[in-house]
């Protein structure tokens, strides 16, 4: 157990310190490079959890083809660094203290009231019952859920089309 | 758990050892290879001393060479990003290795060590999955450098990186309905039976036309010829590395030549068998030589289609990825997926 | 998991590697920086205009048809991986060719898809 807790505390604090780092940033590139260090390190919280299979697919999908989408897009749009901005209503900063306390009040009181215990217990060496690994989503996905997987196919066309269409307009 | 530990950390240490040397050499493989096909001799005069050598000491030449030159870093980069793309490009590069299996095992004062670092259950995946972080370090490298060629380059070549990955990685869900399982561990022992000869590409022969696919994609995804255009000299001066001098620049070809290695590893661990050969029952140390043997063979072949085939302009490029490897992959899947449902 | 520990070995190594490679090209290599050597290459004469103009849209729409394909890519895996158990078990008996028939459906959708793209001249022209 030792161990499961200090590389959860470990990829955990790189995890945040990234996902911070996203925000600090001025330049879009390095924000985008600090998103894919989150993805990564979530994709190493994913693997202490035993879920391999996930976390290796979180690195070919979404660090592998969706930042590789952003950072062409921040390229292609050669987006500048962000200037600090004038702020036109300066009222609302104060507005936005209460809002996020409120947000946070919100979450506590969720949080209360979920026990870690009622996660599923990692089963050792029992593969059906295993959350995660390859042979359990192989086999669920198309048999209990094969639903929401062949509404997924349309989805991916219907995103191939709008994308194909939405970009062509412009520079058609 | 310390054991382990030090295994591990000796398992990994040993393989990176043997990788850099690798590299270099295939260095000079490719220039000999090169050298051959084109009619001379190549280098063969860099030895120790009086003695020639053959020109086997010219890597550790080119190495001390690149440490000494200077280091350019151009005054409009990036500085960040431009030191971190060849570093980058190179780790993946390097991580590989851990999951494939070089031998079954060998036993040593008593103590039996397996030959491969550690045993993955998604280990294919988890290449796949570096094949993808891979791509960042040559479109950064193109944008930081702030030169035009750079950057077209960098594009250019992530776009078809990202392109031939696709037909990459349906290939490899050919051979995964073959095989069952992503562990390349399992995937080698599979195919120990027949004395050793029961290679994938024997026991399944729908598999060679798998492995053409599977073959060309990984040129086209490490940047060979003729899929080099993005870095041709002729071309785009030098691509994305343009602006790169002295050890980054040796960083980013220890990559390429990485790559190139493990691509012809996966080959010969999907395909051919791994280490798996005549008699590695009886002397598990056959195994590491059967396997370097078929990983020679194949990057033999990748060099030997380098200077022998013209390159394809990048059109040309994309059209072949995405219109004919792209739809072969998915027609193989369907053939092979019917061919096990419906026989055996 | 612990079977994962070797990943973060052989990062930090790696990370290590990378890290003494650079310096020491720092400490060996003399740095005699002049006015040419720092500006942008461009075949020996000045550089005209800036690198950063906007680029092809071509490279976003490669991108996003690679991701959309990478995605069909990650459903197929996990199917791949158990389709011959599940089509020579027992337990699975009566879902044989459903099987195999509802990955064909999401293909044959995904095979649109890249007709659709095809048709729309998306895969053409300095491509």
């Amino acid at each position: 157990m030792e161990l499961e807790k200090l590389l959860f505390i470990v990829f955990a604090v790189i995890a945040i310190a990234s996902a911070l780092n996203i925000l600090l940033q001025r330049n879009p590139l390095y924000s985008a490079l600090s998103l894919i260090g989150t993805l990564l390190a979530l994709s190493a919280l994913y693997v202490t959890v035993r879920a391999e299979f996930i976390a290796a697919v979180q690195i070919v999908v979404y660090a592998g083809a969706i930042m590789v989408l952003f950072i062409f897009v921040i390229m292609l749009l050669n987006i500048p660094k962000d200037q600090p901005q004038i702020e036109k209503q300066k009222a609302l900063r104060y507005l936005a203290i209460p809002f996020a306390g409120l947000m946070i009040a919100e979450m506590f009181y969720v949080l209360r009231w979920i026990r870690l215990s009622t996660l599923p217990p990692v089963p050792a060496g029992n593969a059906e019952q295993a959350v995660g690994t390859t042979w359990s989503i192989g086999t669920r996905l198309f048999t209990d859920y094969l639903l929401p997987f062949e509404v997924t196919s349309v989805l991916i066309l219907m995103a191939v089309v709008g994308a194909m269409v939405l970009a062509r307009r412009e520079g058609d | 758990m310390t054991n382990l530990l030090l295994e591990w950390v000796i398992k990994t240490i040993v393989i990176l050892f043997i990788l850099v040397t690798a590299v270099a050499y295939v260095t000079l493989m490719e220039r000999k290879v090169m050298a051959w096909i084109q009619m001379r001799v190549g280098p063969n005069r860099v030895g120790l001393g009086k003695f020639r050598l053959w020109g086997l000491m010219q890597p550790l030449a080119d190495g001390l060479k690149m440490i000494f030159k200077e280091d350019i870093i151009p005054l409009q980069a990036n500085r960040w990003l431009y030191v971190l793309a060849p570093a980058l490009s190179l780790i993946p590069a390097l991580m590989t290795f851990i999951v494939i299996p070089y031998g079954s095992h060998i036993t040593i004062f008593g103590y039996t060590i397996e030959l491969h670092v550690t045993r993955m259950n998604v280990g294919l995946l988890y290449v796949l999955a570096l094949t993808s972080v891979g791509v960042y370090g040559i479109v950064l490298a193109g944008w930081s450098s702030n030169n035009k060629y750079s950057l077209m380059g960098g594009l250019r070549s992530s776009a078809q990186m990202i392109s031939y990955e696709l037909a990459l990685g349906l290939s490899i869900v050919s051979v995964l309905l073959y095989t069952g399982t992503l562990d390349l561990v399992e995937i080698v022992e599979a195919q120990s039976g027949f004395h050793g000869l029961a290679w994938n590409i024997f026991h399944y022969p729908l598999l060679i036309l798998v492995f053409v696919i599977f073959y060309i994609a990984s040129l086209a995804e490490t940047n060979r010829t003729p899929f080099d255009l993005p870095e041709a000299d002729s071309e785009l001066v030098a691509g994305y590395h343009t602006e790169y001098s002295s050890m980054k620049f040796v960083m980013f070809q220890m990559a390429e030549y990485l790559n190139l290695i493990t691509a012809s590893s996966i080959a010969t661990t999907l395909f051919f068998g791994g280490w798996n050969g005549p008699f590695v029952g009886r002397l598990p140390l056959l195994g590491p030589l059967y396997f370097t043997v078929k990983v020679l063979a194949l990057i033999f072949l990748a060099m030997w289609i380098r200077y022998t085939v013209p390159r394809f302009r990048y059109d040309q490029l994309m059209r072949f990825g995405w219109k004919f490897l792209l739809p072969a992959s998915i027609v193989n899947i369907i053939i092979s997926s019917t061919v096990i449902l419906f026989m055996r | 998991m612990v079977n994962y520990v070797p990943v973060l070995l052989i990062l930090i190594i790696a990370l290590g590697m990378a890290a003494v490679i650079i310096i020491l090209s720092k400490l060996a290599a003399k740095s005699r920086p002049t006015r040419e050597k720092l500006m942008p290459y461009e075949c020996g004469v000045e550089p005209v205009g800036t690198a950063r103009e906007r680029q092809s849209v071509k490279f976003y729409l490669v991108a996003m048809a690679f991701l959309l394909f990478d995605i069909e890519a990650v459903f197929l895996v996990p199917w791949a991986v158990v389709f011959r158990d599940v089509v020579r078990s027992e337990a699975y008996r009566h879902l044989k060719y459903v099987f195999y028939g509802e990955m064909m459906v999401f293909m044959v959708v995904l095979f649109v898809g890249l007709i659709y793209v095809w048709r729309k001249g998306i895969l053409e022209w300095n491509k």
